[in-house]
């Protein structure tokens, strides 16, 4: 059973308050990370359910900054394998992004940090 | 001598302080009067404003587009081609004018937009000037009196969402094929770098009728996502990542409309050990190769940023590959002599120093450069230090596209194993080989699943040589004349000559 404290991805306070600002206006929301060319790379935040996920995508967690409706954070089960080994954290940085991520309007963008998963963790997450 | 930034003194641009979009033949705002800025990566700073436009610019552009189709597609293959022709004469008289706007928005440089960005787009509109006029249809005859005529016809409107790393070559790409084959377009240039292609517009504006090429500006999520799931375009075209490419998938199989993704790679160099069987100039060249991760500050879809170098040369070719790294100049991309210029936006930056850290945390080892840099003058632009790791391919920076001058190397033992490790990939748009025996180069170049294999070269795109991806690099190709066939509709006439019934009824 996993630890409670344990997580694949979470936020800075930062990108925290920014989802907090396009609930308002977009509704509830969802990440589904992407990969590959431009903007790749980079967590792509939708009005949730926009982007249709399936088998093809693996959750890997849902985060739940205050006062915010909680937030699914996707990524393909592909993808996921190359990645799997490093927890995520999205930060907010000023820029304009591309793709159709709703907050590149307001100039910032959001960013993954990453670090490598703990011995702990991967325990935890069955990778070791 | 270093050019001037556009509206400097002696400078080959002058912009105006604003660009509208194009719709129709003339240059509106957008509906709301929303506007935002544009900034040039070489110094940070805004240099001009840009309509900032929703989906009822969209709407506007798609309807302009729908007026204008069934005119433009009655014309014939001569009179389109003869306009594409003009349109690149266009572009070539004031190709040094385009190139400095280029190199001041998106922030690579001037001696690369001198020499490919601009001539490749001109020899583009050229190219598909050439392949509509010999574009044939087909007579198939089914028996002596049953006559199946194949023809192109064009698909209407389409929409094309274009990248911000090379932005007028990009749009050229898809537009030149589009026009040439009788499409109106609605056109989204990236919210980094809508200008040049906005200065594009403005050269060719009098030599296109009204409505056959609309523009658009904006942010993906205002202006990008209305056009991508418009029910009045007939086809979608995107260059981008994997995430909005299947977005915009799930928008096309809502309208039931053909799709063209290019969705980038991590592209293997592949270099075995005969490449330094001589000190020659064929080996100068693979030296040459191994640094062109660093061409447009390897914001390129096929940056070969993953080198695979044979284990029995490794120490010695590393050596001499990275003193031809440490010798790239970098500095003000308006410098005709510098190599390496501006990362193009403040958040692409960040996300290369994002990777640069990853890479060091999982244990990567720098051989050269690592960090951000600055330039002198030049202190609020995105620079970057060209960079190499050693490493192992399991590692995120051998597996996600950084977008950024970051090479990662590794080494293989023999061919199988060289295959293994290229292939190893999500993505399969680029590779490159390079070796002196052909059975080797021939082999690699045949197994490596992707669907561009540069051999004992790299980063050359000519006109005539298809272009597009493998697995999860896209769907389609650019860069060929079957690219008209991407932009039409087949239209079977079967004739019956005969004048006896089948007889069923």
């Amino acid at each position: 059973m996993e630890p409670s404290v344990t997580t694949r991805v979470d936020l800075t306070p930062a990108a925290g308050e920014l989802l907090a600002c396009l609930e308002r206006t977009h509704g509830p929301l969802m990440f589904h990370q992407s990969g590959g060319c431009c903007d790749g790379s980079s967590p792509m935040c939708y009005p949730a359910g926009d982007f249709l996920t399936s088998d093809a995508d693996v959750l890997l967690g849902t985060l739940a900054p205050e006062g915010v409706t909680p937030i699914d954070f996707w990524m393909s089960a592909s993808q996921y394998e190359y990645w799997k080994h490093t927890h995520l954290t999205v930060d907010v940085v000023p820029g304009r992004g591309s793709g159709f991520s709703v907050e590149a309007p307001e100039g910032v963008r959001f960013l993954i940090r990453s670090r490598l998963m703990t011995e702990e963790e991967l325990v935890a997450f069955g990778l070791l | 001598m270093v050019f001037a930034p556009p509206n400097a003194d002696g400078s080959k641009v002058t912009l105006p302080a604003h660009y509208d979009n194009f719709i129709g033949g003339k240059w509106v705002p957008a509906q709301d009067g929303e506007t935002f800025e544009d900034i040039s990566p070489v110094d940070g700073k805004a240099f001009v404003t840009v309509a900032r436009s929703k989906a009822a610019d969209i709407d506007a552009a798609v309807q302009a587009a729908t007026d204008a189709k069934d005119a433009w597609a009655r014309t014939s293959t001569t009179e389109r081609s003869n306009i594409l022709l003009r349109i690149a004469d266009r572009l070539e008289a004031h190709l040094e004018e385009l190139a400095v706007l280029e190199t001041w928005e998106n922030g690579k440089p001037v001696r690369e937009t001198l020499a490919a960005d601009l001539p490749l787009a001109i020899d583009h509109f050229r190219y598909f000037a050439g392949a509509v006029r010999a574009q044939e249809g087909g007579i198939s005859e089914i028996d002596h009196d049953t006559m199946a005529y194949h023809f192109h016809e064009p698909l209407g409107v389409v929409g094309q969402i274009i990248p911000w790393n090379f932005p007028i070559l990009m749009a050229t790409w898809k537009l030149a094929p589009a026009l040439a084959a009788g499409n109106c377009v609605v056109l989204k240039p990236a919210e980094q770098t809508p200008v040049s292609i906005l200065r594009v517009v403005e050269l060719i504006a009098d030599l296109l009728p009204d409505g056959v090429l609309n523009v658009v500006n904006g942010f993906g999520v205002e202006a990008g996502k209305p056009l991508a799931s418009h029910t009045g375009i007939a086809k979608i075209a995107f260059t981008g990542e994997t995430t909005t490419g299947r977005l915009i998938m799930q928008y096309a199989s809502q309208n039931i409309i053909p799709v063209t993704l290019e969705l980038g790679g991590k592209s293997p160099n592949v270099f075995f050990a005969d490449v330094m069987a001589e000190d020659d100039a064929f080996f100068d060249k693979a030296l040459e190769g191994f640094a062109m991760f660093a061409l447009n500050q390897g914001e390129v879809c096929t940056c070969p940023s993953r080198a695979l170098v044979q284990e029995s040369i490794y120490d010695a070719f590393m050596e001499k590959a990275i003193a031809r790294v440490n010798a790239i100049t970098v500095g003000n991309p308006l410098d005709p002599a510098v190599m390496v210029g501006a990362q193009a936006s403040s958040d692409q930056h960040e996300k290369i120093l994002s990777y640069l850290d990853i890479g060091k945390q999982e244990g990567a080892k720098v051989l050269t450069g690592g960090s951000a840099r600055t330039v002198d003058g030049l202190e609020g632009g995105y620079y970057i230090e060209p960079t190499v790791f050693e490493g192992d391919n399991s590692m995120r920076i051998f597996q996600e596209e950084i977008f950024g001058p970051v090479l990662s190397v590794t080494t293989f033992t023999d061919q199988d194993d060289a295959l293994r490790i290229a292939n190893d990939t999500l993505y399969g748009l680029g590779a490159g080989v390079w070796a002196r025996d052909t059975n080797t180069a021939y082999r690699m170049g045949r197994g490596i699943e992707a669907g561009r294999v540069w051999v004992n070269c790299y980063h050359q795109y000519p006109a005539h040589a298809a272009f597009g991806g493998y697995k999860q690099s896209g769907i389609g190709r650019e860069n060929h004349k079957m690219m008209l066939e991407h932009y039409q509709q087949t239209k079977n006439l079967l004739v019956s000559y005969s004048p006896d019934k089948l007889g069923f009824f």
